[in-house]
């Protein structure tokens, strides 16, 4: 089976660059994350690989249009159709009818629990209901390559689980995913994560990788006020990151996770990209 | 109260094309259609035939005469013919006798102009013609209009209505979706564009239906050619709301190029005041207008009975702006579906990756 995805793509939009050199590997039977902060390049990322951007430079392997799934980071589907019309005109799109069509239909109608909706209009759904019958719509021809922007934003925890049932499953199904989120906790998933920074990668791999490759140590510190500049609130404490090994005094050391990797290795890109900056103003 | 007005001051600033439309939109209003209300004909196309026509065309005085054809050979017949065709308004046949004045009843303003000049120059030349007012004699408006305001209302239709169609699919996001789906650009148009064409058409029946029925306006001539010259005029009509959504970022922007579209049409397309008495400065805007081509068939055919063969160039320049809108359409909304490079689309129709 073919691997999709970006190799080293720059994407330019005026004099800046959304996406510098950006590698997202999408392969079959598994599921990449893109996650980052707002403006990372994410969306950026997931419309190169639907054809929807052309990049500047670098490589994009896709397969044909009839064997692409894309869910936008906006509604995706047609508030005045019901959810069988939205279906239905999936369906008609990739030219699938008969059995197959309905067999499928209501597969995916009781995985995204659907069913008992499937007469209610699209815009009278909950948010959560919107991003299922959305992801449905996509996975409706059984698509190679599923490309999902940011499929969780603004739902619930329970219709986030079921929707990455659904992910999970199109993966285990042979479909090569990439989905674009925030959620750090949601990359842990995934086969391969890729950290974007203001349109770099901060940080690729698996989640283990990822883990491996923090630099520096990790520290815990309670207390009101902010520690240090490389320090992030987790539930009642503070992370604190110390790169060069040495944690400012009343920290205690701490063995970091996924999450903190993430946010550490977001906060290193933050860094380069300020140094880079000065240094491009100094020689200009 | 003030903070609203400062919003909306910058919200308005940032809309360029809003405030151009406010500010430069009045000032050609006024300068376009104060040139274009004009009731009064100061020329209208007369022909003379029949054996007496040099001497018949000499003697009509009064400039608003414009006579385009002088043919001694030529009979009534060819009278009648030319002004079924809309060669001419007025056409005086000669020969024995009193001279035979044939004013076309659908062009109301001329009619009523001639038959005030005639009875001025009648008396001067000496003879009493006997004037005969076709395709309407009794000089009703409704006959006149109905065939008209049938194309205005498919224009409203048409236009305002269809150009929010793209714009709905950009802002609600599934344009993108569309995008990303095996879909070419004129797949998409076309399927835009075919509901309404169906809805439009079936308005259409029922508006000339209405026209008949309560308006007791005739329908002389063929259905075949009069849907011809509706389905294109509808096609262009559709592809300039088409156009117009693919232009524009949110509704607001649509409807507003929309009405910039549809408000010539109304007064500019011979619809309320004849072509031929505007300035020439603006009447050129009138023959780029479909209304104006549709006019000229929906009431030809319908007062006049005229063939396809008279109604070509009408239909032939519909044709013409239906390719030309719906071409535009195409090309901006392929840019819209599929930036993709031509290679890369080329590929992507075969089961191999595709790589750029």
């Amino acid at each position: 089976m073919s691997s999709w995805g970006l190799r080293e793509v720059t994407v330019t939009r005026g004099h800046a660059n959304a996406l510098a050199g950006v590698t997202v590997p999408a392969d079959p039977s598994g599921v990449t994350v893109v996650v980052g902060g707002d403006g990372a390049g994410k969306s950026t990322c997931l419309q190169v690989l639907a054809g929807l951007l052309q990049p500047t430079e670098g490589t994009v392997l896709r397969p044909p249009k009839e064997l692409i799934g894309y869910v936008p980071a906006t509604a995706g589907l047609y508030a005045d159709l019901t959810v069988q019309e939205n279906l239905d005109f999936a369906a008609s799109a990739y030219r699938l009818a008969g059995r197959d069509y309905k067999q499928r239909a209501q597969a995916l109608l009781e995985q995204t629990g659907l069913g008992p909706a499937r007469r209610r209009l699209g815009g009278q759904l909950s948010g959560g209901m919107q991003r299922k019958l959305a992801v449905a719509m996509a996975l409706l021809h059984a698509p190679a390559l599923l490309l999902l922007d940011e499929p969780t934003t603004g739902v619930d925890p329970v219709s986030r689980a079921e929707l990455w049932r659904l992910i999970s499953a199109a993966a285990a199904n042979g479909t090569a995913v990439a989905v674009s989120t925030t959620y750090v906790n949601e990359a842990a998933r995934a086969a391969v994560v890729v950290l974007l920074e203001a349109g770099k990668t901060a940080a690729s791999g698996t989640p283990a990788q990822i883990l491996d490759g923090f630099p520096g140590r990790l520290g815990v510190m309670e207390g009101a006020g902010r520690p240090a500049p490389l320090s992030w609130r987790r539930g009642v404490t503070w992370r604190v990151w110390a790169p060069d090994g040495e944690l400012p005094a009343g920290a205690r050391p701490a063995v970091p996770d996924f999450e903190d990797a993430v946010v550490a290795a977001a906060l290193a890109g933050q860094q380069s990209g300020q140094r880079s900056g000065r240094q491009s103003a100094q020689e200009g | 109260m003030w903070a609203m007005v400062s919003k909306e001051f910058r919200e308005l600033r940032r809309d360029r094309r809003t405030v151009a439309m406010m500010i430069a939109l009045p000032v050609i209003l006024l300068v376009v259609f104060g040139y274009a209300a004009n009731f009064k004909v100061s020329s209208i196309p007369t022909a003379v035939v029949g054996s007496g026509a040099t001497q018949a065309a000499a003697a009509l005085h009064d400039p608003v005469f414009h006579v385009t054809q002088v043919d001694p050979a030529a009979g009534e017949q060819d009278a009648r013919n030319l002004l079924r065709d809309g060669k001419a308004v007025v056409a005086v046949v000669t020969g024995s006798g009193a001279p035979l004045v044939l004013l076309d009843g659908t062009q109301l303003f001329s009619v009523e102009t001639a038959e005030t000049a005639l009875a001025k120059t009648a008396p001067t030349a000496g003879v009493q013609p006997r004037v005969e007012i076709l395709y309407n004699p009794g000089l009703s408006t409704s006959w006149v209009m109905v065939p008209g305001l049938a194309g205005l209302i498919l224009v409203f239709i048409g236009t305002l209505i269809t150009s929010l169609g793209v714009v709905r699919e950009r802002q609600s996001g599934t344009l993108e979706q569309l995008a990303v789906m095996p879909f070419r650009a004129w797949e998409v148009i076309a399927g835009k564009i075919v509901p309404y064409l169906i809805v439009a058409a079936v308005d259409l029946v029922v508006i000339v239906a209405i026209g008949m029925g309560v308006f007791h306006v005739p329908f002389n001539g063929n259905v075949g050619p009069f849907a011809l010259g509706a389905a294109l005029f509808l096609l262009v009509t559709l592809g300039m709301g088409i156009l117009v959504s693919t232009v524009s970022q949110n509704q607001g922007q649509a409807i507003q190029l929309a009405f910039m579209l549809v408000l010539p049409q109304v007064l500019l397309s011979g619809l309320i005041f004849p072509v031929t008495a505007m300035a020439a400065g603006v009447r050129w805007i009138s023959y780029v207008l479909p209304l104006t081509y549709f006019i000229e068939i929906s009431r030809g055919i319908m007062l006049k009975a005229a063939p396809i063969s008279s109604l070509w160039e009408p239909i032939g320049l519909l044709a013409a702006l239906a390719v030309v809108v719906l071409g535009l359409a195409v090309f901006r909304f392929r840019r819209d579906l599929a930036p993709s490079s031509k290679k890369e689309v080329a590929a992507a129709r075969s089961t191999e990756p595709v790589a750029s």
